[in-house]
């Protein structure tokens, strides 16, 4: 109950058109020079310290992009990206990769603290808070990681993953682009060509993660494209709690955000992965804005291993974005649950794929996604069952809410069974804010806005209840504010 | 408290004339029934009463406590202690009863520069009025109107009523889908709220109601206007012949 009173609160502080973190800060930088070529792919190698067969793995990548197209299939319509005109590397200056806290440059320290990121561990531990150890991405390095060292004495390892390659190179080289390979698809593959930093985490067998990780991006520089690479591994009986976060100043310009990620659960492990997405949407002309390319794919690749994916998706000019689960190993499970909120001229194609390969497999998809203004909001999702996916399950549950009739949302399941066994059920609704429930709400003395908060919040419970709770409370918060002069 | 004076609305889309030149008093303490044919214009009334867009006076005032209402919207009306009971509650997925009704009671404080209640004052004020109404506290955390009975929808109706303390209560056919039982219930409910400051309108299209929440006045509205008030004999007189004699009366 409190939460929803500060989402009404904080929605009636706020002007319109107004995104809280769109704030720019002013920090000398180093930069690729603005283009791609194979030279590009060097400079980041290069400035990253890497091993030459990373330098290799990269350029064998950008080899292939060039040979291949972007895709159309997509709900979405945004002018060609002109890939030449991007720098592929930004970073602080002095800063090629994390440092101790001390060491941080005082005014980066403040972006976070703005945003409301604690990066002081002691802080943490003195507060009554729950602890969440951070990897705090600030373009393309990352900047400080904090409890690393409280993590290693669990045996857990949480760095960049720029550090991981100089590091930790056998994991490394034995799970990167395992889940999603080079030639996946054009953003994947451009990723593996270019990506600057992300987070690793490898939890060892039989160790439950001792507290919350999470990673913090944060776009700032003009002209640069954000290529994120995010690796984590639970090992046998493991089991580790990850969550992102992401926002870019407001800008005229679209900025490019190409990641990629992947999750790897051995036998029993489980992992379970939220995202709150709140990248610069664009002003309310649709001008600007984050254009959000993400493949995110989980491979449960040991028996009785269960991946969960939750994302509460409020940001980005265009979202085009579908984590998904590899169902391989026997017993395994899949789980999706988001929230997509579109509002202005946003435009948003995401969904799921859950594949069925092991016996005994299942998995369940909760999509509520919330069209306002002039968005468009599109669920696309796959179900399939591989031959040998005997009493493969899936229950999929996807609901779309209007607000206004400007807006658009439309669902694009896929299912295929190939296995006589399967049973997949999939539901579907459309849904209105009516009049009649706003003018209900206005009749017991609740404003509009805080009504279609109201409203919007009971739509999304379901999915709210699957994200640690302090974040819960953040989400609710941010889908109040997204929607924020969406009526009337 | 309530004064209508020749009020003349349409509906805004089509511009069909609904009300036609209504005159209606109703003092402070005073319980008025309305009663009418189908399609006199009754639900039409309440909804211009509290505010609902999609209307459009053309012609006369809404006066209530002394000052015109005609410019404020549905929420500042709420807050002003004008009260609807629909005639069919609205359902909210998602949205506990509870936390409907602390959000609607904290911003109606809010609005009146009032302090919010805190969670342990709010919790006992609705044990209290909800005991009255035969109401289960496990029903409250249910959603709001999502799979209530109609005997259950009313009575959160009047639960409603009964925490916001309006001044002016316009009941839209509340008896409509109650059993006696039930009926019985929300009209102990209604008049365990009338009290020398607060006015009630009770909407209705049969006499049966009037026999629980026993009006001081009746009026007759038929095509938009009212043609004929009296007592609560009135009433029993509708009920024994028909709205017909009264209409031709008026014509």
């Amino acid at each position: 109950m409190p939460a929803v009173q500060e989402t009404v609160d904080r929605v009636r502080m706020i002007d319109v058109d107004q995104y809280r973190y769109g704030f720019e800060t002013t920090i000398p930088v180093d930069k690729a020079p603005k283009g791609l070529s194979e030279d590009t792919v060097r400079f980041i190698s290069e400035r990253k310290r890497e091993p030459s067969w990373m330098l290799e793995w990269r350029l064998d990548a950008y080899r292939r992009w060039l040979t291949m197209e972007e895709p159309g299939w997509a709900r979405v319509d945004y002018p060609e990206v002109d890939f030449n005109a991007i720098h592929y590397y930004a970073a602080p200056k002095g800063i090629s990769g994390p440092k101790s806290l001390a060491e941080v440059d005082p005014e980066i320290l403040n972006v976070y603290k703005k945003l409301g990121i604690p990066l002081h561990e002691q802080e943490m531990l003195a507060g009554v808070k729950t602890r969440i150890a951070v990897d705090a991405v600030f373009d393309s390095v990352s900047v400080v990681t904090t409890f690393k060292q409280e993590l290693q004495k669990a045996g857990v390892i949480f760095m960049s993953i720029s550090e991981a390659i100089r590091e930790h190179s056998e994991l490394i080289r034995e799970y990167l682009g395992s889940v999603v390979p080079t030639s996946d698809n054009f953003y994947a593959t451009l990723n593996s060509a270019v990506f600057s930093d992300g987070s690793f985490v490898y939890v060892p067998p039989g160790v439950h993660c001792p507290m919350e990780l999470s990673t913090y991006f944060r776009i700032n520089e003009r002209n640069t494209g954000q290529f994120e690479r995010t690796l984590i591994i639970a090992d046998k009986g493991a089991s580790v709690s990850y969550l992102e976060g992401c926002t870019a100043p407001r800008r005229e310009e679209n900025q490019l955000h190409a990641a990629v990620v992947e999750l790897v659960a051995l036998d029993d492990a489980e992992i379970k992965y939220s995202t709150v997405q709140n990248w610069y949407p664009g002003d309310s002309e649709g001008k600007g804005g984050i254009y959000n390319f993400v493949t995110k794919r989980g491979d449960c690749r040991g028996a009785r291993s269960k991946i969960s994916w939750t994302q509460v998706e409020t940001g980005s000019a265009v979202t085009w974005k579908y984590p998904s689960c590899i169902l391989r190993g026997d017993e395994s499970r899949g789980e999706f649950y988001s929230i997509a909120v579109s509002n202005g001229h946003q435009q948003i194609d995401s969904g799921t794929k859950m594949i069925h390969l092991g016996k005994n497999t299942s998995s369940r998809i909760v999509s509520k996604g919330i069209a306002a203004g002039f968005s468009d909001n599109t669920y696309r999702g796959k179900v399939s069952a591989h031959r040998r996916a005997t009493n493969a399950r899936n229950f999929t549950q996807c609901d779309s809410l209007l607000i206004g009739d400007r807006c658009g949302a439309h669902t694009v399941p896929y299912i295929e069974a190939k296995n006589s066994s399967a049973k997949f059920e999939h539901e579907a609704t459309t849904s209105k804010i009516s009049e009649d429930q706003l003018f209900y709400c206005l009749q017991r003395g609740i404003p509009e806005e805080a009504a279609v908060a109201l409203i919007v919040n009971g739509f999304v419970k379901d999915v709210l209840q699957q994200l640690p709770m302090e974040f819960a409370v953040e989400a609710q918060k941010l889908i109040s504010i997204s929607l924020e002069g969406s009526v009337g | 408290m309530l004064e209508i004076k020749n009020l003349r609305a349409r509906i805004a889309n089509d511009g069909t004339e609904i009300i036609r030149g209504l005159n209606l008093t109703v003092k402070a303490g005073e319980v008025a029934a309305i009663m009418g044919p189908n399609g006199s214009g009754k639900s039409t009334l309440s909804y211009i009463l509290s505010g609902r867009e999609g209307y459009e006076v053309t012609e006369g005032d809404v006066v209530y406590n002394g000052a015109s209402i005609l410019h404020l919207d549905a929420a500042e009306r709420a807050v002003e202690g004008i009260f609807l009971a629909f005639q069919y509650p609205v359902e909210i997925p998602g949205v506990a009863t509870l936390q409907f009704l602390k959000v609607a009671l904290d911003e109606q404080r809010k609005a009146r520069g009032e302090e919010e209640m805190t969670t342990p004052a709010f919790i006992h004020f609705v044990k209290e009025s909800a005991a009255r109404l035969g109401i289960d506290m496990q029903m409250l955390r249910r959603p709001l109107n999502v799979g209530f009975s109609g005997g259950e929808k009313k009575r959160a109706e009047i639960l409603q009523m009964a925490l916001l303390e309006p001044k002016l209560c316009v009941l839209d056919e509340t008896d409509s889908g109650l059993d006696i039982d039930a009926l019985k219930i929300v009209a102990d409910g209604v008049n365990s709220l009338r009290s020398p400051d607060r006015a009630v309108v009770v909407i209705t299209h049969y006499q049966r109601l009037l026999d629980y929440i026993v009006p001081d006045t009746v009026h007759v509205l038929y095509k938009g206007r009212i043609i004929k008030s009296g007592d609560k004999s009135l009433a029993h007189q509708l009920e024994a012949n028909g709205y017909a004699d009264v209409i031709a009366d008026a014509a």
